[in-house]
């Protein structure tokens, strides 16, 4: 299999090497950091007064986490590092929950995150020669222009798109053959889903490779979007707090994401706890940024569960790899007492032919009890009108999930097309359970 | 042999309306329908005259839909004729799936549809047994 680099000197560096200058650079984030109002306060309550009382990386473990909630406490600038005539950029997070984070950007800040992006986008064999069409939101979210400027950096035809409006998605994809498209899974479900709809079929489409992100999603959903567009398609991991996408990235051996060590100190921190995790346990990702200048974070708390892997990869690149997000460690649902991710459900649904890609997940009472009800829709292919199949098919799957989950859920078959669809994050649990019981 | 045509139907109001309006606007003429109910959901079971043309306008109109054999038996319309059929179907060890029946001239023929397992075999037995089992396109005109 081809390898390219977009940085061969950097993605293959030797381990000790790379360890030597994570050092550097989490001495040199220290002092950065002190130059903000935030951790000049947090560091000098334990007397970090400067990078150099880090002298080992496990010496971070002195530093306190850095939460989302401390982010919005410290907004507007509280973190800021630099200048303000230094600051090229900012991007805000959505406040759903009231106040919203930032994060600012010097040029040399956007000029690493284009390179970490291109590294990724590169590992996936897509060249200069691609067309890219960008079908993220562009805007204050970071997944359009994050890969925007990696992928012009690259040299591909960008088609900035953006998110929604599904027919032009198409129009675009067939007029000018994009070869490559980036999206959340959910998007580019929808997209097929409705492809027939618009008087397009996948022949009309030129389509070789997706980039799928901003959405944590099952292997089966990856390998049903390869099998329904005939494309390879790629995991991409990011997140707003780490600059957007391009944190992490599969290459073309498509076995768990790269994570660019030499931008980020990786740990893997027990959920709900501070203690680390034994390697190649599922934890809570944990990630300390290594160049960045305007917003330096230090352990920041992602709230996604991943694991580490430490393995060798056929592709020779050194930075160790994440699996794929198993979900959100506040997505967990306990359903009767029982513990369980979205996430599972997900990967059993599809790997069921009989149904569609679109699902629900509802939790609700029924006396005292709570109630599971997965919903999913018929896929029209698979139909053969036989009614005993289809309540065969509500036992295959219910027994499928009982045994995933040790909860058996109400299963619900629905037309295709009936459960609403997201042209961005798709919202697919709904807990109608009164919080105050 | 007869094409019935199967669509996935949600229990909720508006889908018959939904399905007959897709059949209307495409020029297709009803002969017999019957609903099997399962509470949220059922199958809408439809005899059309032109069943490969309402098959491909309903699955283009996003809905789940098959074409299923049928075996449609002509019988009499007069008392006991339809008991005299199930007597057939009991001596032969005949199972039906489903099955609906509809007159097509008062006082004299009536259809009896009905779905099996092996609809090859159900029509040969009963073509055998004197019946007039309907022709693919018999139902199909006008």
């Amino acid at each position: 299999m081809e390898t390219r680099y977009w940085n061969r000197e950097r993605e293959t560096m030797d381990r000790e090497a790379l360890e030597k200058l994570q050092l550097e650079q989490l001495q040199a984030t220290v002092d950065q950091a002190l130059k903000t109002v935030f951790y000049k306060r947090r560091l000098g309550k334990i007397g970090i007064t400067s990078g150099r009382d880090i002298s080992l990386l496990r010496d971070i473990e002195k530093i306190p986490f850095t939460t989302k909630n401390d982010l919005r406490e410290a907004y507007p600038d509280k973190l800021l590092a630099v200048d303000r005539d230094e600051v090229v950029r900012l991007h805000t997070s959505s406040g759903t929950t009231g106040t919203p984070t930032v994060i600012y950007h010097t040029q040399r800040d956007l000029d690493a995150w284009t390179e970490l992006t291109a590294r990724g986008v590169t590992a996936t064999g897509a060249t200069r020669a691609d067309v890219f069409q960008n079908m993220m939101t562009y805007g204050l979210f970071t997944g359009g222009l994050g890969l925007h400027y990696a992928a012009e950096r690259i040299g591909m035809a960008v088609i900035p798109s953006s998110s929604g409006n599904t027919p032009r998605q198409m129009k675009l994809m067939r007029d000018f053959q994009t070869t490559v498209i980036h999206a959340t899974p959910s998007y580019i479900l929808h997209i097929h889903a409705k492809l027939a709809e618009e008087g397009y079929s996948v022949e009309d489409l030129n389509l070789k490779k997706a980039f799928i992100g901003a959405e944590a999603h099952s292997e089966n959903t990856r390998k049903k979007i390869e099998n329904l567009f005939g494309m390879e398609v790629y995991n991409s991991y990011g997140m707003s707090e780490m600059n957007g996408p391009g944190v992490s990235f599969e290459c073309v051996c498509k076995e768990d994401m790269h994570i660019w060590e030499d931008a980020y100190l990786v740990e893997m921190i027990r959920p709900q706890a501070s203690d680390r995790m034994p390697d190649g346990e599922e934890g809570e990702l944990v990630l300390t940024t290594l160049q960045r200048e305007a917003t330096p974070l230090l352990r920041y708390r992602s709230g996604d569960l991943t694991s580490l892997n430490t393995a060798p990869c056929a592709c020779r690149r050194t930075h160790h790899r994440i699996k794929r997000i198993r979900g959100r460690a506040d997505d967990m649902m306990i359903v009767n007492g029982v513990n369980m991710y979205p996430s599972t459900i997900e990967s059993i649904i599809m790997a069921v032919p009989e149904v569609g890609t679109n699902y629900q997940i509802c939790i609700d009472k029924q006396g005292s009890l709570d109630r599971l009800t997965v919903r999913t829709e018929i896929y029209s292919k698979m139909f053969t009108g036989d009614i005993k199949a289809l309540e065969a098919l509500k036992t295959r799957i219910r027994e499928k999930l009982k045994s995933a989950i040790i909860i058996s859920p109400v299963v619900e078959l629905h037309e295709p097309g009936a459960l609403p669809t997201y042209e961005g994050k798709a919202v697919r649990v709904f807990d109608l359970r009164d919080k105050n019981d | 042999m007869t094409k019935q045509i199967n669509v996935f139907v949600e229990n909720k109001p508006g889908r018959f309306k939904k399905i007959t309006g897709i059949l209307a606007e495409n020029g297709i003429n009803i002969r017999a329908i019957e609903i099997q109910d399962r509470g949220d959901y059922g199958i809408m079971k439809l005899l059309v005259n032109d069943p490969l043309r309402a098959h491909s306008a309903l699955t283009e109109a996003g809905l789940a839909a098959a074409l299923r054999d049928v075996v449609a038996i002509s019988i009499k319309d007069h008392p006991g004729s339809l008991f005299k059929l199930a007597e057939l179907f009991e001596v032969r060890g005949i199972n039906m799936l489903d099955a609906y029946g509809f007159v097509t001239q008062a006082q004299q023929e009536a259809i009896w549809c009905v779905e099996v397992e092996n609809p090859s075999e159900v029509t040969r037995v009963v073509a055998e047994a004197g019946y007039r089992v309907l022709a693919e396109d018999e139902l199909y005109e006008s």
